[in-house]
């Protein structure tokens, strides 16, 4: 690579070098009228640049379009993603084509039509066939992107399947929270962002009895394999956007306003490192939309496993209302029998005593609660 | 008053007007209501700002280049941005991204193109003695005079300027507590912002008013100028969407200072959940893009149509297709209202909204193309002359193909999904309306020069200028596409938390560093001899490009009121360019066909008898209405 900036930077200097040294000599002769000097050898100089500047230009876009590929992101992971990727590419050949093309006659006529003296330019104001034929094809050729564009669209943004795994990803300043449904219900319980604190940090309402199993991680998101993931997207402060670049997923994160984006990954993070050859390989979640100073390194590492190693990694998972028991006091009455499984078992016996120690805003906060709904 | 009825008042004015009392030192350069010294006005104006704007870049392209580089030299003008160990402060990258777009994109592209050329060429191409209110139109200069203080003054805040991204979405830019750029000078943002709209919309009436009005005998819609049109549908676009950014600006003011809700929903942050309930940021998404996206036009517009006037002029043949030309321009000024929205692919808006919004945005690229077809077509055959500013011209045409192209990727919603905020919507947007906007600029003012300031450009100087700044962008802005592909997100401070983005490109980062430089140092040259030449530049012709459009008639230095005398009448197009039959290969607009029957095509010379009628309208000279 160096030494391609330093080919490049010796051939414009040497360029510019050229382009200086013929407009000296020039320039010695300002004293002629001035429309001889404009029409003269410089713009002879020119015109020839805008020829070199085409061949250079070629050669520069495809070498640098092979050595820059080498980099790209691998085959997507997910089916939706080898299609957009598809589509991407059909149109990338398409308008590299016309790249090509019209930039091509654009200098070459530059080139070729160049000021001589005695000769006329041709007067040619219009042509309607011309110009209707260039008005119809770009016309059916962006009807065929738009179609095909327009139903992986539709495919990708349509409702998830039934039985599509949930799991929450929630932005934050400045990291993502993952929350899962739990291994007992699969249902992702109620939240409320008045409910957040130093330990729910996602605000779930245990009123809610699907709840009570939900658990969550800050460094890793598990998914399952060849499964339906349907992923569902909050914020808690400002806008972030969650970008996974090797399954091709990207949706912002809007406070108020839940988004969702479902896929299916079909590769696992181990076949991937195959794949690959690269032990180290991991799937990444980044943050694309400007969130403030740490928006840079909002990284949660996403894993891919086949169906038995994901739930059994989920069940080694201790849902929230097991580690911070204290949340206990917030269920309501009817509900403490069906939460007695997550709690330790004196706690489900005297919830009363914990209470008090419970996170200083517990109290206000179910009031508040309660006034919301 | 343009209705006023004739009468023999009107020669008591015109001797009135004869004898001016000379003005004060403030009126003629200061608060001077002649639209050819606000243009300068403005043009000055857009040249500090470009400085500013494109410094600010280089900044953080040092950042993103030479991750490790010691940035310590840069402390006598960031403080304590730089830290101790010589590192660029995150919160002050997302600063400088901010205000380069900002700059760029309102100070100097819409201000420093539109501002200039609009107030310069209207009354000059469509025979005015100047604009329709010269008092609003000084107002609008120094309404612009005031944001640019406010923004200025907001860079040296010691919590920095606006930092959250150009866009300034909510609930980031509404929160103080959220960012730092989010406190002083994000109200210093919305302020100048206030102001810079008001501006625009006084500039807007006028340009508005004057080209409906004040067009000289003859002057039909028709036989309008390229420039003069663009000019006309770019005051329309403005006029239309800017009051819709003012009430998102608003709605903004009122979340930060006074406790609504327009923007600001479900709130948890610095450690306690906010009151706010009930508001949406995409809604102020949508108002944003409703300018955001008009504004892309806003500035490409004006640059598109001196393209045309100058191609037309330096290849000698009349631009191609006159017609369509202007139909596009129409076209892409509609659609541009309806567009908006692929913006907003992946904000969580409503998929069947994002379809709509991909159908009417790959219908833009119809007429689009079809401008790029007629420049070439009018190159095709012609007797190209390679002044600086057809240089630049060509390069426009480049760039505008090259980075339009890849707007039919991006205006498809399934593809957007990848690469929205990526790399790749730098590079496009860079070049389609960056850097062919900022070519239209400065083809406009090597042509437009001599008009001006009564002297030449340097030539030579303008052709290095040329080559280092096309050649510059293209090694900039190019390899971006391929950081795009490979995902890198924009508006990063780092590449170096994600295993994906981190142990590639990063020579690729510092080639685009080190080509930024380059063309920084390049401009040098254009602002050099723009100095050395109002003062020792060589005396201009009359008509130097041999040219067809009115200004040209006017003195080589237009006094107050632009013609001596009568204004000229026109009687044909502005495109006579090489016309067979003809002894030059130019014919000034204000020549009748009376006088050229060796070239007059057959319906030309049926028009022969409708001169008189012509010459003997006299509605729009100001100088022959009462006041």
């Amino acid at each position: 690579m160096v030494y391609i900036i330093a080919l490049l930077s010796v051939i414009f200097l040497g360029l510019a070098a050229l382009v200086v040294s013929r407009m000296a000599a020039v320039v010695k002769n300002v004293n002629g009228p001035v429309e001889e000097e404009r029409v003269g050898y410089s713009n002879r100089i020119n015109g020839a640049l805008f020829l070199i500047f085409l061949v250079f230009g070629l050669v520069g876009v495809i070498w640098s379009f092979a050595h820059a590929s080498n980099y790209f992101l691998p085959e997507a992971s997910s089916p939706h993603g080898r299609r957009t990727d598809f589509l991407f590419w059909l149109s990338m050949g398409i308008i590299t084509v016309a790249f090509f093309i019209t930039n091509a006659l654009l200098f070459v006529f530059s080139f070729r039509y160049q000021y001589r003296p005695g000769r006329k330019a041709s007067y040619y104001p219009e042509n309607h066939k011309l110009e209707l034929i260039w008005t119809v094809i770009p016309a059916i050729v962006m009807a065929l992107l738009v179609f095909t564009g327009w139903r992986a669209w539709r495919d990708i943004m349509s409702e998830a399947p039934a039985d599509a795994q949930v799991v929450e990803l929630v932005g934050k300043q400045f990291n993502w929270i993952a929350r899962y449904p739990g291994v007992d219900n699969n249902k992702l319980g109620a939240y409320n962002y008045k409910l957040i604190d130093n330990n729910n940090d996602t605000g779930i309402d245990f009123s809610d009895p699907a709840s009570f199993d939900d658990f969550t991680s800050t460094t890793e998101l598990h998914i399952p394999v060849n499964k339906p993931v349907l992923l569902k997207i909050r914020a808690r402060d400002v806008l972030h956007s969650v970008f996974i670049p090797h399954m091709r997923v990207k949706m912002d994160a809007v406070p108020g306003m839940p988004t969702r984006f479902w896929f299916v990954a079909d590769k696992t993070t181990d076949q991937m490192r195959n794949e690959l050859g690269n032990q180290d390989f991991g799937y990444e979640i980044a943050c694309t939309e400007v969130c403030g100073r740490g928006h840079f390194s909002m990284r949660i590492r996403l894993i891919v496993e086949d169906e038995e190693s994901w739930k059994k990694w989920c069940a080694e998972q201790k849902p929230l209302l097991t580690s911070y028991p204290e949340y206990a006091s917030r269920i309501p009455a009817n509900l403490k029998a069906k939460a007695a499984k997550y709690l330790p078992a004196e706690e489900t016996a005297t919830p009363s005593d914990s209470t008090t120690a419970s996170t200083q805003q517990g109290g206000g906060v179910s009031v508040a609660t309660t006034s919301l709904r | 008053m343009a209705t006023v009825a004739q009468n023999t008042a009107t020669l008591a004015h015109v001797e009135e007007h004869e004898h001016h009392e000379p003005q004060s030192f403030w009126r003629k350069y200061v608060f001077s209501e002649d639209h050819k010294t606000i243009a300068k006005q403005y043009l000055i104006s857009g040249i500090f700002w470009s400085v500013i704007g494109i410094s600010l870049s280089v900044m953080f392209r040092l950042q993103l280049g030479f991750p490790d580089m010691k940035l310590g030299f840069l402390r006598p003008i960031l403080g304590s941005w730089i830290d101790e160990t010589g590192k660029l402060d995150p919160d002050f990258y997302l600063a400088l991204v901010t205000m380069h777009g900002t700059i760029m994109v309102f100070f100097v592209l819409t201000a420093g193109l539109s501002g200039t050329f609009s107030n310069f060429l209207i009354p000059l191409q469509v025979g005015a003695r100047d604009m329709a209110s010269g008092f609003l139109n000084m107002l609008s200069y120094w309404f612009f005079f005031l944001a640019s203080v406010v923004m200025f003054v907001s860079l040296f805040f010691e919590t920095g300027p606006a930092a959250g991204g150009w866009v300034v979405y909510p609930p980031l830019s509404a929160l103080p507590q959220a960012h730092k750029g989010s406190e002083a000078g994000m109200t210093y943002w919305l302020v100048s912002m206030a102001l810079f709209i008001v501006s625009q919309l006084l500039g807007g009436i006028n340009y508005i008013t004057t080209v409906i009005n004040l067009r000289t005998r003859g002057m039909s819609f028709s036989k309008l100028p390229l420039t003069v049109w663009a000019f006309f549908l770019t005051a329309v676009l403005g006029l239309i969407s800017f009051p819709v950014l003012l009430s998102a600006a608003l709605l903004l003011i009122f979340d930060r200072s006074f406790g609504t809700s327009f923007y600001l929903s479900e709130i948890f942050i610095g450690g306690e959940a906010l009151p706010n309930v009930g508001g949406s940021p995409i809604l102020f998404q949508h108002l944003f893009w409703f300018l955001g996206h008009p504004e892309v036009y806003i500035v490409l517009l004006p640059a598109l149509g001196m393209t045309s006037e100058i191609i037309a002029t330096n290849a000698r043949k009349p631009i191609f297709g006159y017609r369509a030309m202007i139909a596009s321009m129409m076209g892409i000024a509609f659609l541009a209202f309806i567009v908006w929205a692929h913006h907003m692919f992946v904000t969580g808006m409503n998929p069947f909204l994002g379809s709509i919004f991909m159908f009417l945005t790959l219908i833009i690229a119809v007429p689009s193309a079809v401008k790029a077809f007629n420049y070439i077509t009018t190159l095709w055959r012609g007797n190209i002359r390679f002044t600086p500013a057809m240089l630049f011209s060509i390069g426009l045409v480049s760039f505008f193909i090259s980075g339009g192209l890849t707007g039919l990727i991006l205006g498809n919603s399934a593809l957007d999904i990848q690469l929205h905020d990526t790399y790749f919507v730098v590079a496009h947007f860079h070049l389609v309306m960056g850097a062919a906007s900022a070519f239209g600029l400065l083809a406009g003012v090597y042509h437009w020069f001599p008009k001006m300031f009564g002297r030449m450009m340097n030539d030579k100087l303008g052709y290095i200028h040329f080559w280092f700044t096309f050649i510059g962008i293209y090694l900039v802005f190019f390899p971006m596409h391929y950081i795009g592909i490979a995902g890198f997100p924009r508006r990063y401070y780092a590449f170096t938390s994600y295993d994906f983005t981190k142990h590639i490109f990063s020579d690729m980062n510092s080639f685009i560093t080190i080509a930024a430089v380059f063309t920084f140092a390049a401009q040098w040259i254009f602002v050099w001899n723009f100095v050395y030449s109002i003062f020792k530049g060589k005396k201009a012709p009359q008509n130097p490009w041999k040219s067809n459009t009115l200004e040209w008639t006017a003195p080589i230095n237009p006094g107050h009121g632009n013609w001596p005398g009568e204004i000229p009448a026109v009687y044909r197009w502005p495109y006579d360019y090489s016309k067979p039959g003809a002894k030059d290969d130019f014919i000034p607009q204000n020549v009748p066909y009376s006088q050229t029957p060796e070239s007059n095509l057959p319906h030309e010379n049926e028009l022969i008898g409708l001169e008189k009628e012509i010459e003997a309208q006299n509605l729009n000279d100001q100088f022959k209405q009462p006041h």
